[in-house]
């Protein structure tokens, strides 16, 4: 197949799965009394409603190509980082640092993933920006709280910008023999790390009994894990087409993907339960914020990108 | 002509909407009231020149024409960009602060407006809050027109984290999610006077900031 033929195949495959779950929502929501309508079948159909729009923003994206790609993620990493300091308690002192991080250090990195300079890409916030933003926070003269304000600025910018830009990076790769289809790369990614959130939900409201870690996330069960990771592995496999994989390597790397981003999730529900919240923002209905939908793949980008890069690049 | 004139300061409005969505993903919790053609004073906190926009933003596009802010004479009533948005943009109902300056009582055109059929936004401490206190005290311009207009709802409307995006001072907005939350409407109590009426319905306002807002 052609990357043409395969994106198409991908997204027909995608579409068919949605329409699957529009109707069987559908189906859901008649079965309940009139007037008493289940809020967890409510919230499941809002949830498909969304990935209806999410789908076709990839697709868009997708269909531009790398310009599309990155500043599709330009913008999702925008709507993260807004998430992400509007629960960190800053300070006038900040203001600064933090229009610097939204208006000069994201595009910069977004930029770097344009030009593919990969040396400078990788080392752009987590050297240069951990150095000079304090600077900037520092010559506003305000001490209180210092070391806990730019550490999570940091670690902010490290979570919204620097690891989910890994994502478009990955366009950036050069692949023997895999030239022109480097998106699917991105849609392998995407899909797999996605579908294990949908799947790990699917088996943890079907199955689910031992909560995982009652403490961060009520939601998440060992069933949940098990299940959802196991199926989105399968699916991995069953995706190894799109990639430069083997069936067998494609099955490892989703599975790693998928342990990662349940991970990622994990910890980023430590960090909404410390500020009292059950979701990071309202941008996407049904599911929250930015952030609530994209914390497994920010946490597997990296990772995947790295693998990727080590075993399959010149 | 006159139907570019007309047409601008309403494409300016929707520039100026979409701009405060952009920076703050605005969302408004209709709390302990709903949207309502009916004439009505919305009154809020006071951190930010924007936080009028922010209102209009969450309120549904039908009711943003007939929803008028109460602003400063001294500020909004000069020439140039100043004055094309308070009259024409936001069409500000002007109010004069000092009262060595007027000549009138400065609720009349208020009442006016509400008779005409239109709502109020109304920011009761009678300038923007630079304090670390999360409100101020209330001046009675709500106590008046509410004794005035008993049949009007007063709405209490509590602005979040605006003045996060936009210190005082500052020239670049940091953006941040902000939430604009409606309470349930005030009424003036029976026989209940001005100082009173100021505490409650200030109380009622205070009562719906999120925890957080009281911390520094």
């Amino acid at each position: 197949m052609t990357a043409g033929e395969e994106t198409l195949a991908l997204f027909g495959g995608i579409l068919a799965v949605l329409t699957a779950a529009s109707l069987i929502g559908f189906l859901l929501a008649r079965r309940q009394p009139a007037g008493n309508p289940s809020p967890v079948i409510e919230n499941l159909n809002a949830r498909i409603r969304a990935w209806w729009v999410m789908v076709a923003l990839i697709g868009v994206a997708v269909a531009l190509g790398k310009p599309g790609v990155i500043v599709l993620f330009a913008l999702a990493s925008f709507a993260a980082l807004r998430e992400f300091v509007t629960l960190t308690p800053t300070r006038r002192g900040d203001h600064y640092a933090l229009a610097a991080s939204f208006f000069v250090v994201l595009p910069i990195q977004y930029y770097l993933v344009w030009i593919e300079w990969y040396g400078l890409f990788s080392i752009f916030i987590p050297v240069y920006v951990f150095l000079l933003l304090p600077m900037v926070a520092a010559l506003r003269g305000d001490t209180t709280h210092f070391m806990t304000r730019i550490a999570e600025q940091q670690w902010g910018l490290m979570i919204a910008v620097f690891c989910l830009s890994h994502v478009p990076a990955l366009l950036t790769l050069p692949i023997p023999g895999f030239e022109g289809r480097k998106v699917l790369l991105v849609a392998f990614l995407v899909l797999v790390v996605q579908a294990s959130d949908v799947l790990q939900y699917v088996w943890g409201k079907l199955f689910g009994r031992h909560k995982i870690a009652p403490l961060l996330s009520p939601s998440k069960t060992v069933e949940g894990f098990l299940g959802g990771v196991l199926s989105a592995t399968a699916l991995g496999a069953a995706l190894w087409w799109l990639t430069p994989f083997s069936p067998i390597h494609a099955a490892l790397m989703a599975l790693v993907i998928t342990i990662m981003g349940f991970c990622g999730g994990l910890v980023m529900s430590a960090i909404k339960r410390d500020r009292g919240v059950k979701d990071w923002g309202w941008m996407i209905e049904g599911h929250g914020g930015m952030l609530d939908r994209v914390d497994s793949v920010i946490f597997a980008a990296p990772v995947f990108f790295h693998l990727t890069r080590y075993w399959w690049t010149v | 002509m006159t139907q570019l004139q007309s047409l601008t300061p309403a494409m300016t409005a929707s520039i100026v909407t979409g701009l405060a969505r952009l920076v703050t993903g605005v969302r408004g919790n209709w709390q302990g009231s709903l949207p309502d053609p009916r004439p009505r004073i919305y009154f809020a906190n006071h951190r930010s020149h924007g936080d009028f926009v922010l209102i209009w933003t969450v309120l549904p596009r039908a009711l943003r024409r007939a929803t008028r802010p109460v602003a400063a004479a001294d500020y909004w009533a000069r020439g140039g960009i100043r004055g094309f948005f308070g009259r024409n943009v936001f069409d500000a109902v002007l109010v004069e602060r000092e009262a060595a300056s007027r000549d009138k009582d400065p609720t009349l055109p208020l009442l006016a407006a509400l008779d005409a059929g239109n709502s109020l936004i109304l920011f009761p401490e009678g300038t923007r809050n630079t304090s670390e206190a999360p409100l101020l005290s209330f001046k009675s311009g709500l106590y008046r027109l509410a004794r005035q207009r008993p049949e009007v709802e007063l709405i209490p409307v509590w602005i979040d984290n605006l003045n996060r995006v936009m210190p005082k001072g500052e020239f670049v907005p940091v953006p941040l999610l902000c939430t604009v939350t409606f309470g349930a409407p005030v009424a003036l109590a029976e026989g209940e006077g001005s100082i009173a009426f100021r505490e409650r319905s200030r109380a009622a306002l205070l009562a719906l900031a999120p925890n957080d807002a009281a911390a520094p």
